[in-house]
């Protein structure tokens, strides 16, 4: 599906993010329609995670403001004056957004089933029938419904990171959040997380943030692609165009490397 | 000096007793100091300093002065503030408030292993911090940390003569007044080591169980 031409679903106006000294994110600004796939690409410490984990709440913001489906993420009104936002305020705005992790974060000591149906029945007071009938129409979605007893330390990584996935959809999410998602795959593995993905941005009408560094699955999935380099955008195109006429010099510079290390593009 | 078997089995009721109070002190003592101890570790974690600190500070007195003192300090002196305990009770209050604050330092390192991941994964499934630490982070730091709390409350049991000091008849306190009545030492004090030793050993064995059980993840 096509991203609409809607109100933008994330505004981000002018933030910036620093560990100690060390600036990550400059006075950053961008937007993302509904529905679109956005692919965020750029050297290590460019600071396109980052920016995932603050729009996830795992980390906050210095300066600047981003809205989430037209609310405030980090700030909240309260007698006509702009406050901090509190805890019952970014419970309410995580309900719209997923993340799936580099390193998974399955919880080892539940089952594969009781991974995906925790938060529903926890956050959303979904009974456990139901809760664990959606939980194996995802699985099996993922093509792991014969694991749903397995627990996590049973399973190869790209089986973790598929059951991560469908642990996030679980809570139905209006946008998913996907952080290097194969970064920590044995390659051979590195193709059936992707399949999910390329069905997840098929078949779904969820807006969709990835970060990578599997550039020719950027080129295929995105409809939009974010080059990064030291916390700020250098270059925000089509695929086609960062990846067959990028503009900048740095970007240049940052694909032929990409190439150079044998990645296809 | 010589050994009478006779007196041994003369006095060997009354030492039971004594035995069946130092265990119920330990078992009592062990589960006060393990959920005071889950108190301190969990507060001394919260950002806010005018709650950590506090908190913080007491658990390094309560560590740092001997347990003798504050069993006094528990039974004679709280009375003049207006509050009365009976022996036993001071007695539990002070082992569990001391090995308490022992356990708060197992828990710490327990929690402190559970990996960054599960504290944002939790978050990612926007669970409450409540959720968080009842349904991810505790399932997995306590099993690890059993056979260490385990440990302490091995030592707590062999610390339980000094409720003595407070008129608790555990079983130092008994066989000291069948001593002092009867003006015979060597039979009533070597059965003490006796039935700590033997209930030390059995607890061990228990220990190294509970090692092969909890003490690897996965």
């Amino acid at each position: 599906m096509p991203p609409s031409n809607a109100a933008p679903i994330i505004e981000i106006d002018g933030i910036s993010k620093s560990f100690g000294a060390f600036k990550v994110l400059n006075d950053l600004s961008f937007s993302v329609k509904p529905r679109e796939k956005l692919a965020l690409i750029g050297p290590s410490g460019s600071g396109k995670t980052t920016i995932l984990r603050i729009l996830m709440t795992l980390e906050g913001i210095d300066s600047g403001t981003i809205r989430v489906d037209g609310d405030n993420l980090y700030q909240m009104e309260r007698n006509g004056k702009l406050q901090p936002a509190d805890e019952s305020h970014l419970h309410r705005m995580r309900e719209k957004i997923g993340m799936v992790f580099q390193l998974f974060n399955l919880f080892p000591h539940k089952c594969v089933l009781d991974n995906v149906t925790l938060a529903p029945m926890l956050t959303k007071g979904v009974s456990r029938r139901d809760a664990e009938k959606h939980a194996m129409e995802l699985l099996d979605m993922v093509g792991l419904a014969d694991k749903a007893k397995s627990m996590p330390s049973q399973l190869s990584g790209g089986q973790k990171q598929r059951v991560a996935i469908a642990r996030a959809l679980a809570l139905k999410p209006k946008i998913m959040l996907f952080d290097e998602v194969t970064s920590a795959l044995d390659p051979e593995l590195v193709e059936e997380v992707l399949n999910v993905l390329w069905r997840l941005c098929r078949e779904t009408d969820m807006t969709m943030l990835l970060v990578t560094h599997e550039m020719g699955f950027a080129h295929d999935f995105a409809d939009r692609v974010l080059f990064f380099d030291r916390g700020r955008i250098v270059e925000d195109g089509k695929p086609d165009e960062i990846f067959r006429h990028p503009k900048q010099e740095r970007t240049q510079a940052f694909l032929k490397k990409i190439i150079a290390a044998g990645h296809r593009v | 000096m010589e050994w009478d078997w006779s007196f041994v089995v003369q006095i060997l009721p009354t030492l039971i007793e004594g035995v069946k109070i130092t265990i119920i002190a330990t078992l009592l003592g062990s589960v006060f100091a393990a959920i005071i101890g889950l108190a301190i570790a969990i507060v001394r974690r919260s950002k806010n300093r005018l709650i950590s600190m506090p908190v913080g500070f007491l658990a390094e007195f309560i560590r740092g002065t001997p347990l003798l003192v504050q069993l006094y300090f528990i039974f004679y002196v709280l009375p003049d503030l207006g509050i009365t305990l009976s022996p036993l009770v001071a007695g539990v209050i002070g082992l569990g408030l001391h090995y308490g604050t022992y356990a708060a330092e197992v828990y710490r390192a327990g929690i402190d292993n559970v990996a960054r991941g599960q504290w944002e994964a939790a978050r990612a499934c926007n669970l409450t911090t409540r959720q968080t630490w009842t349904q991810v982070i505790l399932p997995q730091a306590l099993p690890p940390m059993i056979p260490a709390l385990a440990n302490y409350f091995i030592a707590m049991f062999k610390e339980t003569p000094l409720l003595s000091a407070i008129t608790v008849l555990e079983l130092m306190n008994q066989a000291r007044s069948i001593a002092n009545y009867n003006y015979r030492y060597i039979e009533p004090i070597t059965l003490v080591g006796a039935f700590f030793l033997v209930i030390s050993l059995v607890s061990v064995v228990g220990l190294r169980w509970l090692e092969r059980r909890y003490g690897k993840i996965d």
